[in-house]
């Protein structure tokens, strides 16, 4: 393999660890907010500064390769498009921690019929499936994919939209539960920019495959 | 691409070395006033092609072309197109500096002289404004009738750009002008070429990817003797179409 191509691999492993680690933090996430798990919650937040100290390595990462490599074209491309991931990344992990405080502020699990009528854990489900697709698309560098993912940001923003009247009409019945109210409603608000920041992410992913266009396969296609 | 005025322009261009076929079919128009650069790998035909521009390859036996050349819209390859008029107006300089075993003074005016001027204040006023140009000025303005062999290999080849400049040409072809040199000199050389593009146009072939990004405005791609792209050197670098170019310039070749 092409020394340049170490690298890159690198640079990529490098990345999907980060993905991992915040995957991790977002999949507690939603157990800590289900059950107002504080010691869960507390475990996140302490993760927030191993996701920063990879934030900074990948960071310094795509510095060297640029200052070594003078990439140009696909490599270019690709370093940028990692550059913004992990930038993306980095926010997620900070979103992850944000939700995990409000779990820590919770002294008992939402009200069921709250989460049932704001539709809350669909939302974060789909919001986890959208992360998890990005990262396939990623690993396996599948445009294809990083599209239909654009595609499911919709749904999320359709439950955000409905979730302030919503909630507005449930706190009107239970005037007690303003707090735990409240604290549901930014979680949606949270859950809406995961979804944004996997939008981008895929987004990066289409740009560094696609820019490619390959002419010259296409022109052997058609003698065939 | 859009090409606004077209200084230079070949049409449906082959080159042939007796048998050989150097170059196949190259349609390509540049840009005046503009950096043009050649990229690809060696024998791909990018000297062939550059030295086509100034009919450098009419010494070698053997050597035809089939299409045309156009500089400024005109064919230079009629009968009617005299050889040392076009030179005066293309001029080229090369990989290995090469100036004259005489005093840079003489290097300069070189030229001027073959075409037979003699006024001392010309071949003077010339000589300093063609150094100027070349960013030498200051270097040699007191030993210019010193040996030019005494001066560095990157004020050599400045000195060969002078030379050029002094004529007055419109166009300069390069051939890897500073591949022989070390980094600042190159660094020199390529300040240049950006300041000559205001006056000049110039056609320079490199094997260095970044020099090419950092002096050209547009790249062509050859490969066995095929233009394969042509593009803003911007999006060459960044998006380039066909995947040998990919490959070529992002180090993966073969
Ligand atoms: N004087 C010549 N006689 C025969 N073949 C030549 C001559 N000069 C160049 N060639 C051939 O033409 C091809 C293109 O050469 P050239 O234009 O020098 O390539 P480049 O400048 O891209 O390295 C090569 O295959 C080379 O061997
Ligand atoms: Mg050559």
């Amino acid at each position: 393999m092409p020394h340049i191509d170490v690298e890159l691999e690198r640079l990529r492993e490098k990345l999907l660890e980060m993905w991992d680690l915040v995957e991790h933090q977002l999949t507690s996430g939603r157990e800590a907010v289900m059950n107002a798990d504080h010691e869960l919650s507390q475990r996140i937040i302490k993760l927030e500064r191993k996701v920063n100290s990879f934030d900074l390595k990948i960071d310094r990462m795509c510095e060297n390769f640029f200052a070594l490599f003078t990439p140009v074209a696909v490599d270019l491309r690709t370093v940028l498009a990692i550059l913004k991931i992990n930038t993306n990344l980095e926010r997620i992990g900070d979103t992850a921690e944000g939700m995990a405080r409000f779990a820590c502020k919770l002294d008992r699990p939402f009200d069921p019929e709250l989460v049932e009528l704001t539709n809350v854990m669909v939302m974060y489900d789909e919001a986890l499936v959208m992360f998890n697709e990005c990262r396939t698309a990623f690993k396996s560098e599948d445009p294809k994919l990083a599209k239909q993912i654009i595609k499911r940001d919709k749904a999320l923003n359709k439950i955000y939209r409905k979730s302030d009247v919503v909630i507005g009409k449930y706190l009107q019945n239970n005037p007690d539960r303003i707090p735990e109210g409240l604290a549901l409603l930014s979680i949606i608000k949270k859950l809406e920019r995961v979804g944004d920041q996997v939008t981008n992410m895929a987004e990066e992913i289409i740009f560094y495959r696609e820019a490619k266009v390959v002419k010259h396969r296409k022109k052997k296609k058609k003698k065939e | 691409m859009n090409i606004k005025h077209s200084k230079l322009e070949a049409i449906n261009l082959d080159a042939y070395y007796g048998d050989f076929h150097a170059l196949k079919s190259i349609n390509i128009a540049m840009e005046e006033k503009a950096v043009t650069a050649f990229i690809g790998p060696s024998g791909c035909g990018k000297s062939t092609f550059l030295r086509t521009f100034n009919r450098m390859n009419d010494y070698i036996d053997g050597f035809r072309i089939e299409g045309q050349i156009l500089l400024d819209g005109r064919d230079i390859y009629t009968d009617d197109v005299r050889v040392d008029e076009l030179r005066k107006e293309v001029g080229m300089v090369f990989q290995k500096p090469n100036p004259f075993p005489k005093t840079i003074y003489e290097n300069v005016v070189y030229g001027l002289r073959i075409q037979g001027i003699k006024d001392k204040k010309i071949l003077q006023e010339t000589c300093e404004k063609s150094l100027q140009q070349a960013a030498l000025w200051n270097e040699v303005k007191d030993k210019l009738d010193k040996s030019a062999l005494a001066l560095s290999g990157g004020q050599q080849q400045r000195l060969c750009i002078a030379r050029a400049l002094a004529i007055q040409p419109s166009v300069i072809l390069m051939d890897e002008p500073a591949s022989a040199l070390d980094p600042i000199s190159t660094a020199k050389i390529e300040d240049l070429i950006y300041e000559l593009k205001k006056d000049y146009t110039i056609v320079i072939v490199t094997h260095n990817m970044q020099q090419a990004g950092r002096v050209s405005d547009h790249t062509a791609f050859f490969y066995m003797g095929e233009l394969v792209e042509y593009a803003k050197t911007k999006t060459m670098f960044t998006s380039p179409k066909d995947t040998r170019t990919q490959n070529y310039i992002t180090g993966r070749f073969g």
